[in-house]
């Protein structure tokens, strides 16, 4: 955490968890700026220890939101980007296997030793089995995001990334994990979390979730902010730049959402652009150099086509 | 507040977004934490415990609107001229009769909040929100209204006709009286938007997928527009459900083999485990469709399915023939589904139907099309005007493709009659089906894509 985040959360209110206005101040102090209903899903969350989750189009800050909620509550991040294909072994522990096999072959050196002075067969094996738990066990185990969240002690904030790419056997798998906030390693036990923590999963509407991981979540759906809310964001993430390119910036972008394109350029895209255009210079908006910058917010050939020859059109109209 | 609660839940059911008993509860323990002080802050606890995903959420918004917000009844207090009038003919005698009922003594006072309240008690106890159907509608509002008294009401202003003093009071009492049958009229009608206003919408999807496509004068463009949405809605559910990934590695079973093979460069320590993989086919539909009068419709819908399950279905191809056959991938990129069966019959113009000649021209030109995972998918009705069938290209056709597939617009019954050659195609059919119906079609297409999954 920078110094600036920390000086301004001694500024705001003490408890940015006290309430929602709090937690719209608290966000706000490390750079975040919520819509009521996000602050009243994440309030929620916190007091009904459920995890969130958040949809919306790509670059509606989703991901933000789990970090800068990280930033704000001082908790360590855990991450895990989900993906076709990812299943139990890279989302919560794993046998480290290499080096039970390099132990194997240690062992298997000296095991004439450790065994010749055992009187009878009986004797020998019960060594062995005295050796046997020994390879799984906590030196064993390679634990990933998941166990290491639920292993913080201090709490955490868990985010699971793109839960839609993940498939519907990981899926049910994390059923356990955001309901009990526990999972069962069969050779170990039940690990139980002391401090639940605060789980974001975030989803691009690849494919419908199931019902049942829908149910154990408070959903919190982000759409595409109106222009007065995208002008403070764009203010505080982008704090050199004027308020009248702002304004300028922003009501283009808010015009370009009403055309039909393939991707309509999100909150995300209008911070880089307005980034883009304070490096530039720029005092204001002018056809030649929208034109020249198009490409930061429309990441389509076939709209950046579209929309060329309507720029002048386009910056009159708003 | 627990029954307020319980109500607005069944009212969010009735406009299609699920509840769970489960979620019901955590619905409460929102409640419980936020209060129930701050309305924004209210809903908003409530919106993000109960509603699911984005179109949810527009409809709790409206539910949530139409549930909590009470019109002010306009039963107001009477003008303040007026009263005074009135009050000082007579004041101690006027209100004589209504005295024992504390409704008119409400509707005299004017009492909103009151009346409010007793609306709301009376509604509870007459089952208001049971509302199903417009036609109950006037029964709800009389028996709401009995609930709350108003026969009481009518005795009070009869009583006081009957007197020369009561006078004023009976018609101070009938037109509040009448005010009031017109707010319950107007909350009943609320109800009713809330319980059953989304059951209609079912009711008549349900309707739809179980209509004709081929019936006389065609269908109804209202309708159409809502089968189209209808077919979207299928195809979207099912490919929801066939949108597995690809590739399952099966944790569990070791692929010795490859294991084995991957330990010799560790001196056979098996260093490196292979896991055995199974692999999905996802699946290739051709889709034939005869777009003739009788089966355009049907075509059309099963195009819009195909078309629908793009994420699904590896690669689909569409040809489209009368008399000749073309593919019409392109004109369906184009043009859009809705349009592109109009502008097939542009191109390929109104010619008599010949199966011969159609599985001929197929046969020539694409039937490299065809490997062992692709399922072929005709739509017509076999009726060849006495042309000769070709039943040897058919035979070529279903020996290339995994799955051939009929579906025939014509009951069963009518497969050997008159021109149709259908129980001829049908020898060289996997499935030869009778489909005329949104439901059918649906039913069909998930056939195809179960038989792509490994259970």
């Amino acid at each position: 955490m920078t110094i600036s985040g920390t000086a301004a959360r001694d500024a705001s209110a003490a408890n940015p968890l006290s309430s929602v206005d709090a937690l719209i101040a608290g966000l706000g102090s490390v750079d975040y700026i919520a819509s009521r209903r996000i602050a009243t899903a994440l309030y929620m969350a916190v007091n009904l220890q459920k995890p969130v989750l958040v949809e919306g189009s790509a670059g509606v800050g989703k991901t933000e939101l789990a970090l800068s909620t990280a930033r704000l509550l001082g908790l360590p991040l855990i991450r895990m980007q989900c993906y076709e294909g990812l299943d139990e072994s890279k989302a919560l522990y794993e046998w480290k296997y290499g080096k039970q096999l390099l132990y194997t072959q240690i062992l298997k050196d000296r095991m004439g030793e450790t065994l010749a002075d055992a009187a009878t067969m009986d004797d020998a094996m019960d060594r062995l089995h005295g050796m046997g738990d020994l390879f799984f066990s906590e030196p064993f185990l390679e634990p990933r995001p998941l166990m290491r969240a639920l292993k913080e002690d201090g709490g955490c904030v868990l985010l699971i990334d793109e839960i839609d790419k993940s498939d519907e056997a990981f899926e049910a798998f994390l059923l356990e994990v955001l309901s009990a906030y526990q999972v069962s390693i069969p050779e170990l036990g039940v690990v139980v979390a002391k401090t639940p923590p605060l789980v974001f999963l975030t989803s691009n509407n690849v494919r419908d979730l199931g019902d049942a991981l829908k149910r154990r979540c408070l959903h919190l759906h982000i759409p595409l902010p109106e222009a007065a809310l995208e002008e403070k964001i764009v203010a505080t993430r982008v704090p050199d730049i004027e308020a009248t390119l702002t304004r300028e910036l922003v009501a283009f972008v808010q015009t370009l959402r009403t055309l039909d394109l393939r991707k309509s350029p999100s909150i995300s895209e209008t911070v880089d652009w307005a980034r883009a255009l304070v490096l530039l210079h720029a005092a204001s908006l002018d056809p030649a150099l929208v034109r020249d910058t198009l490409n930061v917010i429309l990441k389509f050939e076939q709209d950046i086509v579209a929309v060329e020859p309507q720029i002048v059109e386009l910056l009159a109209r708003r | 507040m627990q029954h307020t609660l319980e109500e607005f839940i069944r009212a969010l059911r009735a406009v299609d977004v699920r509840v769970s008993p489960a979620e019901a509860i955590d619905a409460a323990r929102a409640c419980a934490v936020v209060g129930y002080a701050d309305r924004t802050l209210f809903k908003d606890a409530l919106c993000v415990s109960l509603a699911k995903s984005p179109d949810e959420v527009v409809r709790f918004d409206a539910t949530f609107e139409t549930f909590f917000t009470r019109e002010r009844l306009s039963t107001a207090p009477p003008e303040a001229g007026e009263r005074q009038g009135e009050d000082d003919s007579d004041p101690s005698q006027s209100d004589a009769g209504a005295e024992a009922s504390p409704l008119a003594q409400m509707l005299l006072k004017g009492d909103a909040a009151g009346l409010a309240q007793a609306m709301e008690e009376a509604a509870q106890r007459a089952g208001v929100a049971e509302i199903r159907l417009s036609t109950q509608r006037s029964r709800m509002t009389r028996r709401l209204l009995d609930e709350m008294g108003l026969a009481e009401i009518e005795q009070i202003i009869a009583a006081a006709r009957r007197q020369v003093e009561g006078r004023g009071l009976a018609e101070r009492l009938d037109a509040r009286r009448k005010a009031l049958v017109a707010e319950a009229q107007a909350f009943v009608d609320r109800q009713h938007s809330l319980y059953a206003a989304g059951s209609a919408k079912a009711l008549r999807e349900e309707m739809l997928a179980k209509k004709a496509l081929n019936a006389d004068g065609g269908i109804d463009p209202v309708d159409l527009a809502m089968m189209q949405a209808l077919v979207r809605k299928m195809a979207k559910r099912l490919a929801d459900r066939y949108s597995r990934r690809r590739r399952v590695a099966n944790r569990g079973h070791l692929d010795v083999r490859k294991t084995l093979r991957k330990s010799m460069a560790h001196g056979g320590v098996p260093f490196e485990i292979e896991w055995k993989r199974k692999k999905i086919d996802k699946p290739s539909i051709v889709a034939i469709c005869d777009v003739s009068k009788s089966v355009a419709a049907a075509a059309q819908f099963l195009l819009t399915f195909l078309y629908s399950l793009n994420e699904v279905v590896d690669r689909m191809d569409a040809f489209a023939f009368s008399g000749r056959l073309i593919p019409v991938n392109d004109i369906l990129d184009d043009y859009g589904v809705e349009n592109a069966i109009l502008k097939v019959l542009q191109t390929i113009g109104f010619q008599q139907t010949d199966y011969g000649r159609a599985l001929e021209d197929f046969c020539e030109q694409h039937l490299d099309r065809l490997d062992r995972h692709t399922t072929v998918i005709f739509l017509g009705d076999g009726r060849s005007n006495f042309a000769e069938p070709r039943l040897d290209l058919m035979h070529q056709i279903q020996q290339r493709s995994r799955a051939v597939i009929w579906l025939n617009p014509e009951p069963e019954s009518y497969w050997a009659q008159g021109d149709s050659v259908m129980h001829r195609y049908e020898r060289f059919c996997h499935v030869a089906k009778h489909c005329n119906t949104l439901g059918q079609l649906e039913r069909i297409v998930e056939d195809v894509l179960r038989t792509y999954v490994p259970h």
